[in-house]
């Protein structure tokens, strides 16, 4: 039986990722307990605001190396998901290292920041994230920062230059669109996050 | 002014479940009477919407406060839109940027040609309220942006409601000095006013609202018309 336990990075709009998973009729926790964290099934790290505020915060529930040491599926969403590298360019700071590599500005001259707004998705290899998934299907984004297509990237996203839009190493996953509030699409990512054992 | 005597459409919840369904990318929740009288929303709904919506949703009318803001963004919203409250009080602007970030703070803007030049309104909600500010909207639009706002929604009062398109010319001058995403509001009757905002323009949304609600133009035949003429919109 899933076990979802959601981070509370204290960002003002987890509630709507709570009402998504509600409608999949998936229960979750809201909690920054580390043993509650330890015994899930699955953990998502949602994030909005600041890297470096998220990661304060993070700090300041102990919760660093709590999240550092769980082995089950992990997914980070939007900053959620730029946390999980090893810095950001934004405030400069140091991030949880799961993921290589370094967050930074969204470099698309001429357009305009932040990105806002529903994109395609183009789909770089497979993944039980993508069951019933194509390329060309759209997803919500908001975010002035990026990152860069790695090895870690599942799928990319063009806005002015392109960048990783869902990511994953082992257990860990992230996608820097928001899955609660990308419609269909979003709420497949999510219950296809929730089948992973 | 063109918000005398509103139409009430319905109960917003079903209203919200049938514009996710016909595929609206966004929606936003106006109480145009909100700032004028003083109060501010009642946010019991808030959560209800924010419950069966899986789309994006941002509600204006009547926060004046951090905290006004953190009740709406904790019920489900994903942004909050402040006109009147932000020509009061600028700061305001970008106390809700420093707290949120600037991805949730949308300024709206109701903007009018007088004499020639672009001048913001206040208290359009109320006509024996609404007053022009004497301020730019050029001159606004530059200091909204460097105070925070992570978006503009300018309306072109004089187009507002008529259904007659967009304001072509304002929106594309705005769009000069706009560098976050600007949503084109007022003017909307036909699928092709949106083509033209979106060519002419560059805007990054186009907001509409009497030409959805009386259902004459359904938002599947807009999206279709819009793709077929090689608009990137999500189907």
């Amino acid at each position: 039986m899933t076990r979802l336990a959601i981070i509370d990075s204290g960002g003002a709009n987890i509630a709507s990722l709570q009402f998504a998973l509600d409608r999949l009729g998936i229960e979750s926790v809201l909690t920054t307990d580390a043993n509650v964290l330890r015994s899930a099934t699955h953990v998502m790290l949602p994030g909005v605001g600041a890297a470096a505020d998220c990661m304060a915060r993070l700090r300041e529930a102990n919760l660093i190396d709590v999240i550092r040491s769980l082995s089950q599926p992990l997914l980070g969403i939007c900053v959620g998901m730029q946390l999980l590298y090893e810095s950001s360019e934004e405030g400069d700071v140091e991030c949880l290292g799961l993921l290589p590599g370094r967050v930074r500005r969204l470099s698309c001259e001429g357009l305009p920041i932040p990105h806002m707004g529903w994109n395609q998705l183009e789909l770089a290899t497979s993944s039980p994230l993508f069951e019933d998934i194509q390329s060309g299907d759209y997803v919500y984004f908001v975010h002035s920062y990026c990152a860069p297509v790695s090895d870690a990237t599942l799928a990319k996203c063009t806005y002015g230059e392109t960048f990783s839009a869902v990511v994953q190493r082992g257990h860990v996953y992230g996608t820097q669109f928001h899955p609660e509030r990308s419609g269909r699409i979003g709420s497949l990512i999510l219950r296809n996050f929730l089948r992973i054992a | 002014m063109r918000f005398r005597d509103h139409v009430v459409v319905g109960d917003i919840l079903e209203l919200a479940q049938r514009y996710r369904d016909e595929g609206a990318d966004e929606l936003v929740f106006y109480d145009i009477t909100a700032s004028p009288e003083g109060r501010s929303v009642d946010r019991s709904w808030v959560r209800r919407v924010a419950r069966v919506l899986d789309i994006p949703f941002c509600v204006a009318g009547g926060i004046r406060s951090v905290a006004d803001a953190e009740a709406v963004l904790g019920e489900g919203a994903e942004k909050v839109s402040i006109n009147s409250p932000a020509l009061a009080d600028p700061e305001l602007i970008t106390r809700l940027s420093e707290r949120f970030g600037a991805q949730c703070v949308v300024v709206g803007i109701d903007s009018q040609t007088i004499d020639g030049t672009y001048q913001v309104y206040q208290y359009t909600g109320d006509p024996n309220r609404a007053r022009n500010t004497a301020r730019s909207t050029l001159d606004w639009v530059r200091e909204v942006q460097e105070r925070g706002a992570g978006e503009i929604v300018l309306n072109c009062m004089a187009s507002d409601g008529v259904r007659r398109g967009y304001d072509i010319e304002q929106l594309a001058a705005v769009r000069k000095v706009c560098k976050v995403p600007l949503i084109a509001s007022g003017g909307a009757g036909a699928p092709e006013h949106f083509l033209e905002v979106f060519r002419a323009a560059n805007v990054d949304g186009a907001l509409a609202a009497s030409v959805f609600h009386s259902g004459s133009l359904p938002i599947p035949v807009l999206k279709q018309y819009l793709r077929d003429a090689a608009i990137e919109i999500r189907p």
